[in-house]
This record gives structure tokens, sequence and C-alpha cells, in this order.
């Protein structure tokens, strides 16, 4: 059996809401037709920690933090088409409201104010990742390939999207598939 | 300062809606007039506006926030802006601006602790050829340098007020170093009316068509085809605007006219107005200038003294004109003839969408022509002289003379008017231009001009202006000078549309990442996508233009950026492992994963 080699795919939230995912796992029955395309790699869905050469690496949400890069690079050193899906990859989205506000006023507010469970500390522990001064695009960290936007991205057009780019068209997004009011 | 800290607030605005009545298009001259009371707008204001005016609290507060001269927080007593503009870069204004913050305890952008003082930067004041220069509470500094800044502090913390400083610090010189039929010869008042009177308007347009006058604004629409095109359009009223808001960093021709010349702009203007049949004129001037206002004001009542202006000009029966003084408030996009038009009826400084033209659908709906001062005053020159004399000078397509404003690395900076057709060797030569590397023609939106091509000539045909001509020499960074015109039009997008507003801000982001040393091949491409994108959607000529610097450098100046480029296709666009420093000291941390490579 010489059967054609499937497509790898990766997927990832970084700073996100792992809504873009449920968006994804929202085109519901064709779900079928997409495992009979892909096989995925790396993947909240698969629970894989790490990527492998994939061909499509899907990217969900911005980069906040030190752990955020070290996803993300990887996901660009092993995909070959990357993609930056929804708002938050885009532009920041949400996550991104804390850029008006001072670090060191976020960390007090959580950590000093009110107090944890350890009491009145800010948490220093290495394996906690360390946060940016501010959340990042991730155009601005790797080379992205394709943006799908949308808060989050409709089903359809991501599987558009997905189908037009394992069939080997240049993909193409209707207008209405870009209208958001 | 809070808004209950104006209890007398109906009293104070009392006056000024006693001198604009009711109108809701003298909301941008209320709001400047506050501004001036209360040294910024306190939201108490605006609801006393809105309510006297009868418009919703939104659009009162929506136009003081668009006009960078307006300002919804306060601002100190008194209140120095820097300008920003290239040539004022060149001269030193940074580092002045950061000596002066230092003397008085002041970082830029903050108000003093006492509220006496705030330090900021502002666009292009048009005194590049006598700089550096700077606004203090709208009045005009110049030939700043540590001595007047010094001066300066005195003043300010013995809070004398700004009309007591001693003058010289505002003195501003004319720099008129060559000057052609337009500055050189005499003008007799009332000589182009009385032209106009005895040959009659019709004839009077078949002068202009036949003088090939051009917009001397830029965009170089035929006069002519202008005014008769909004002399046949139907309306209650006409109107005719003189664009006096010189914002183009790099030009300051208007402001020389507007000093020595208002009688030949203004004269212009009333042939307009009888041409097309207007009995109201508008003078937009520009924030920048308002140190011009009495002059002016001054000017017109000479002119209404002496029948010039008012009822029955020079006797004639039924010809009905006046000037009315318009002042903007900080903003470029004001230039845009219509986005001017949409500032004089007191709203933000949006371009319209076009057509309808302004011709036919201008101020209050109504037939309106908004022609640049320098064209108004060659209109002037015509009506007085004929058409032909005036298509004598200059080239085939581009008649007449243009006046430039010269600044930047040279030894004479001022004013220069040329025929049309004059090689840049030629105004190099004159303006003393030591090993000149590029010039940048008709300023950030023009053409940036390679020593390669100093054989071209200013004219329509070739090297099109506005007036803006920078001289930059050997040994400028033009990366930095670039960056200066991409910061200067992510600021000046008024933000309507998309293309503008995100792709400005883009533009500046890449050029910036590039001159911080972060930049790729791929950043160059993305800048040309991006170019193009702009060029071909933006709503106006701000867009369009916006991308000019950048390309011209792409394309003719390599060795501007080669060198800031790392060799790989991708970095990222900004200092990774620098972002953590701040949780690095929050935390303590210093261990492997709280650094990035």
């Amino acid at each position: 059996m010489n059967e054609k080699r499937k497509i790898r795919l990766a997927t990832c939230s970084l700073a996100g809401c792992f809504g873009c995912h449920m968006s994804l796992l929202d085109i519901d029955e064709k779900l079928f037709d997409l495992l009979g395309m892909v096989e995925f790699d790396r993947t909240p869905f698969t629970d894989i920690k790490r990527c492998g050469p994939c061909d499509i690496g899907i990217v969900e949400g911005g980069v906040s933090n030190a752990e955020n890069v070290h996803v993300l690079k990887e996901f660009r050193k092993n995909c070959k088409v990357l993609v930056a899906i929804g708002a938050c990859a885009i532009t920041g989205g949400v996550p991104a409201l804390r850029n008006n506000i001072d670090l060191w006023d976020c960390f007090q507010e959580v950590y000093l104010y009110e107090g944890g469970l350890e009491g009145n500390q800010i948490p220093n522990d290495p394996e906690l990742p360390l946060p940016f001064d501010k959340v990042y695009p991730v155009y601005e960290v790797v080379k992205v390939d394709y943006f799908l936007p949308g808060c989050p991205p409709s089903a359809d057009m991501i599987w558009k999207f997905l189908t037009d780019l394992i069939e080997g068209r240049e993909p193409k997004l209707d207008y209405e598939m870009l209208r958001y009011d | 300062m809070e808004p209950h800290e104006f209890p007398q607030i109906e009293q104070q605005l009392a006056p000024v809606f006693e001198r604009h009545g009711r109108e809701a298009h003298w909301l941008l001259q209320i709001l400047r007039e506050a501004q001036e009371i209360f040294h910024f707008i306190p939201s108490a204001a605006i609801t006393c506006i809105a309510a006297h005016l009868g418009v919703p609290r939104t659009r009162v507060e929506g136009v003081a926030g668009f006009y960078s001269f307006l300002s919804l927080k306060p601002v100190g007593e008194y209140r120095v802006l820097f300008s920003d503009n290239v040539t004022d870069q060149m001269q030193g204004n940074p580092e002045l601006m950061r000596y002066f913050c230092h003397k008085l305890w002041l970082e830029p952008g903050k108000v003093s602790e006492d509220n006496l003082l705030s330090v900021d930067s502002t666009s292009c004041t048009g005194m590049c050829d006598q700089g550096p220069a700077a606004l203090v509470n709208g009045w005009p500094l110049t030939n700043l340098d540590h001595e007047r800044l010094d001066l300066i502090a005195e003043l300010i913390r013995g809070r004398k007020p700004v009309c007591d400083w001693p003058p010289m610090l505002f003195e501003v010189k004319d720099n008129i170093r060559r000057s052609g039929t337009l500055l050189g010869e005499p003008f007799a008042s009332g000589a182009a009316i009385r032209a106009t009177l005895a040959r009659s308007s019709a004839a009077t347009l078949l002068e202009m068509e036949a003088s090939g006058l051009r917009g001397r604004g830029g965009a170089g629409f035929s006069v002519a085809r202008k005014w008769s095109m909004c002399r046949v359009s139907p309306g209650e009223k006409h109107y005719i605007v003189c664009n006096a808001d010189e914002g183009e960093p790099g030009t300051f021709k208007d402001r020389v006219l507007l000093n020595s010349y208002a009688d030949l702009v203004c004269e212009g203007m009333t042939v307009g107005a009888r041409i097309i049949g207007a009995t109201k004129g508008f003078l937009y001037l520009r924030g920048e200038y308002c140190y011009l206002l009495h002059k002016l004001e001054q000017a017109l009542a000479q002119r209404r003294v002496a029948g010039l202006l008012g009822r029955n000009i020079l006797g004639e029966t039924g010809f009905d004109f006046d000037i009315e003084i318009h002042l903007g408030a900080g903003a470029y996009i004001c230039g845009e003839e219509s986005a001017l038009i949409e500032s004089l009826e007191g709203k933000r400084g949006r371009p319209r969408n076009r057509p309808p033209f302004p011709v036919t659908h201008g101020y209050l709906d109504q037939p309106t022509v908004v022609d640049n001062v320098e064209t108004l005053a060659c209109a002037a020159r015509i009506a007085a002289q004929g058409g032909e004399w005036f298509a004598a000078m200059g080239t085939a397509q581009s008649s007449g003379s243009k006046i430039l404003s010269i600044a930047g690395d040279c030894a004479r900076p001022g004013i220069y008017e040329y025929p049309f057709g004059v090689t840049l060797h030629e105004i190099l030569d004159d303006c003393g231009a030591e090993d000149p590397y590029a010039v940048q023609v008709s300023g950030p939106s023009g053409i940036l001009v390679s020593s390669k091509e100093f054989g071209r000539c200013i004219s329509f045909e070739d090297l099109p202006t506005a007036g803006a001509f920078t001289v930059f020499k050997r040994g400028r960074d033009l990366l930095q000078i670039v960056q200066n015109f991409v910061h200067f039009f992510a600021h000046e997008s008024c933000g309507f549309c998309t293309p503008c507003r995100v792709g400005t801000q883009l533009q500046k982001k890449i050029v910036d990442k590039i001159a911080n040393g972060h930049g790729t091949a791929y950043d160059l491409e993305e800048l040309k996508q991006l170019g193009h994108i702009m060029q071909t959607m933006s709503h106006c000529g701000l867009g369009h233009t916006a991308p000019n610097p950048v390309l011209d450098m792409l394309k003719k100046f390599p060795d501007a950026y080669q060198h800031k480029l790392k060799d790989l296709a991708f970095e990222p666009a900004f200092d990774l492992d620098g972002a953590l420093e701040t949780a690095r000291n929050i935390t303590g941390r210093d261990d492997a994963w709280a650094h990035l490579p």
C-alpha cells in the first residue's frame, strides 16, 4: 500500500482563551473529514507535549511570557507554514489590555494587597513562566505566514482555510467570512 | 484639577459665547479660546459649550480630542512645545528639550507639580530657517540655544506673562533670499480688483486660463478650471477659502507671504470672490501661526477702510465681500481641502468622500473654492498684469514662479523664488549647500532626491512641490531622517481609514525596528507591501503619500539601512530578554528560565 502521506498539523494556545480551538472543534461532523486528511502532532487534542516536524502549525494567543516564546520558536522551527489564529495572536487581543498597566502594579494587586495561600509574597519559582513587560503579537517574535482574524474566527472560516491549504490552494476567504457586524 | 474647581465656568465662557454666537461651526474657535482661559478644556466646559451650542456633548469632546493644541487634561500654565521637525532635530532640539526639562526638574509630557509648566514636542512649527524653534502658549520661539532657554526658565519661574517677555525671543525673520516677480515687484493695493472690474469677471477668468496658473499647494490643479466650475455651480451662497494651514514639515513660505504680502493674498481672494460670486471668504490660519493673527486682522481692517473689502467694493454696487480668519489647532490633515472645510465647520478634520468636490459641495454644502496662499497671491498678480505675462515664465506645463522654503544643511536658509524649471544644482549653489547628499522636495509627503538626480528641475512635469526644500549633507543618517517622517505621519493620521491609521503605525514600528538593529530582508519586503497598500487603499492624500519617504529610501539609498540589517530571515521586533527585565526585578529571579537567548 502506497497511501498518500497525511498532512501533519500542530496547534497550541499561548496567551489565549482556547476559544479559537473551540471554534475549530465547531466544524462538527467535518472533524471526521479533517481526520481523514491530517494527523495531529502537538495539540491540546492529543496532549502531545512537544512538537515534531509538521506541515502546518496553528498558534492561538499572544506572547505574554518566556515560556510562550519557547513554544512559539519550537512551532516555527518545526512547522513549514505557521498560522496566527484569532485576535490575540494577531494583535495581543484581550490579554494585551494589561499593556497599559505597569507590571509592578499588576503584581502588587494580585499578590501583595490581598495575599495568597502562601501569604503576601511574589512567587519566584523557576518553574513559573516569567511574564514580559507587555503582551506582544505573535508576528513580532517569529515570522508568520498566515493570519486568520476573528474573535474567534468562525468554524466555517477555519474549515475553508484549512481545506484550501491542505489541498494545495492559496487560501482565499470570502468577504462574508471576514465580516463581523 | 477637577471640574468642581471651576464654579464660575459659565461666566468665564460668556464673553466667548458672546463673540461667536450659537452656530455650531464656531465650535473649534470656541474651544481654542476655552483652552486659553483654562489652559485645557475642563469637562465642565465641554458640558457648558455643548449646552450653549445645542449639540451633543460627545461632539464637543470629539472635536476637543482631535486637535493637538487642545487638551482634555490639564497642561501647565506655561506650555512649551519643541518643534520636532527634522531640521529642528538637526539643529539640536532633542538635546535642548532635555536640557530645559532637566533644568526645570520636569519630564517631557508631564505637568509640573505646581501646574506651572509642561513641556512636550510638536510637529513642524514652520520656523525651519531660524530653528531650533518651539512654541510657548502658542507663541513661536526661534533660534533657541542654552542661553535663551536659561532666560525662558527664569521668566517662567518668575511667572511673567508671555506677553511681557523680551520681544527678541519671538523675533521671526522673513529671510527672503531671492525674489522674482511675485515677491520682488511692487504691487498697488486694489490694482487687481480694478483690472477685474474693468475687464469683467468672464474676461478675468480667461486671463487666468491664459496664465496656466496651477495650484501651489502641491496637487497643481488648474485655477481657472476650479474657479469656473465653482462659478457655475448652483448654490445659495458661494465661498472662497484661503488654505493657510501650512503643515507640511519644512514649508514656511506662507508664513512669509502672510507676514509681508497679506495685501496681495487678500486681493487674490477678492478677485476670486468676484469671479465665483462669493460674498464671504475664510482664511484658515494654522494654529502655529496665530502670532500673525493680529497683523492680519489689521491688514483686513485697512482694506475695509480703503474700500477693498466690505460692501460695494471700490464703489461697484453689489460687489460685497469680506474675509474672516479661522484658526486651526494643530492638525496636519486640515491642509487637505475637504478636511479643512470640516474644520471650518467646527468639526474634526476628517477628509470627506470626494466626489462631490468642494467646488460643488464645500463649506456648509455650498460651492466653495479652496486655494493655497501662494496661488491666491499669483492670481492677484495675473488679474492685474494679465495671463500672458505670467505664462511667459516657467516651463510648458508649469507657468510662473515657485516660492521654495529652503532649510537644512545650507549656509543661507530662507525663502527663494524661482521661475519653474530651475534645476536642483542651481538651487543648491544659491543656498550655499555644502556637499549635499539628498534633498527632500515638498516635505515628507514629497520626493526624496539623491545627489545623482540633482539635474532634475522643479516643475509639475518633473519635481512638483508645495514649497519645502530640505537639504541633507553627506554624513547625515538618512534612516533617522526617514524615521522622523514616519513618526510624523503616524502622529498626524486622522484615524478615519484603516490603511492609513494602521499602516502609518506599522510603518513606524518596522522603521524603528530597523533603526534599532533588529531589521531583516523580510522587513524591507513588508515595508514595500505595506507602502503599496497605503498608496492604493487610503482615503486621502495623507495615506497615499505617507509611504513615500520609506519607498524612496529603499529604492535610492540602500546604504542608509543595509548596515543596520541582520543576516537572518527574521528577527523579533524587540529585545526578548530585555522585555523580561522588569519581571526579573520584581521577582528577584535570575535562573535559566528567566532569560531568553
